[in-house]
């Protein structure tokens, strides 16, 4: 069962922003981790327990920082999207970054990434930035394609790197 | 700057013009003239996006070409990879095995990954919805 607190908690920073129905979306509480830590299993083929459990206390009902899920029929989660308020990076006014989405495969192209993503760029728009950026791999063509068909094109930023061994 | 061929353009604006209404049939003549385009050359075009099973010729009256594939699925890459030399391999052939061609060669791929991965994560429908914000934008400007 979800912690009624902590629900709560989250609820007050980031209400529920979808209507209750098929798939609702809505901000993640402590009770979704195993689902979410799950789905990003199945999706990556790796388990990363610490890492989803600093997730949520970074980005769970933070404000500034958002953390959905959606629910789909039977209150099973079909999908999560992660983002925040970023500032003055290199001079960037403030900007929405979306850095963590997930599907369950079984549930692709049910809109189910569409919705998540919609309803981050609204809360973001709602708390004041006028873009939203995200970084994938190059050869991440299932992301990419997916940003893309959300309106997403090149940014004015590009990312440089440089091996460090 | 990234110059596609002469061909490699009529196919773009063929399949996209065909992929906005995938049962709709229009002649090559039709496609042709809307983009001024040479009908010599876009009718060997068209043959290569049939080979490719993007389009496929309707014959008799009111026959054309219509659009078979699948336009969420159908990325630029896939269409622009049947005119260019794009995407391919290690393909340095002047400056011999220097270190100044093998550094110039590292920016070049640098520059043909970016454009790679740019073609190849935007789908037919995408830019066909790009077009339809555009017209959209222009018709609400045009109402306001």
């Amino acid at each position: 069962m979800p912690n009624s607190e902590t629900r709560e908690r989250t609820a007050s920073v980031s209400p529920p922003v979808s209507p209750p129905g098929e798939l609702a979306i809505r901000p993640a509480v402590q009770a979704d981790m195993r689902a979410v830590r799950a789905l990003d299993g199945r999706i990556t083929g790796l388990d990363k327990p610490d890492y989803w459990r600093e997730m949520y206390r970074r980005y769970g009902g933070q404000d500034g920082r958002y953390f959905l899920v959606a629910e789909g029929e039977g209150k099973s989660i079909a999908g999560f999207v992660i983002g925040e308020i970023r500032a003055w990076e290199f001079g960037s006014p403030p900007s929405g970054w979306v850095f963590a989405i997930g599907v369950d495969p079984d549930g692709r192209l049910n809109k189910v990434g569409t919705k998540l993503f919609a309803d981050i760029c609204r809360l973001l728009k709602a708390a004041g930035v006028e873009t939203v950026r995200t970084m994938l791999g190059r050869d991440d063509e299932l992301n990419m394609t997916f940003f893309r068909s959300q309106g997403m094109m090149g940014g004015p930023f590009i990312q440089l790197e440089k091996d460090l061994s | 700057m990234v110059r596609l061929q002469k061909a490699t353009q009529c196919a773009l604006y063929a399949v996209l013009e065909l992929a906005r209404d995938p049962g709709r049939q229009i002649s090559a003549a039709d496609i042709a003239e809307k983009f001024d385009l040479s009908a010599n050359h876009l009718a060997k075009v068209l043959q290569g996006l049939t080979r490719a099973r993007l389009v496929e010729s309707v014959r008799g009256v009111g026959g054309g070409y219509r659009f078979i594939g699948n336009p969420k699925r159908v990325t630029l890459f896939e269409v622009i990879y049947l005119f260019e030399d794009i995407g391919s391999a290690d393909d340095r052939s002047d400056g011999g095995d220097t270190q100044i061609a093998w550094a110039l060669s590292r920016v070049t791929a640098e520059i043909e990954d970016i454009a790679v991965s740019t073609l190849k994560s935007i789908t037919l429908a995408t830019l066909l919805n790009v077009m339809v914000k555009r017209d959209n934008g222009i018709s609400q400007a045009a109402a306001d």
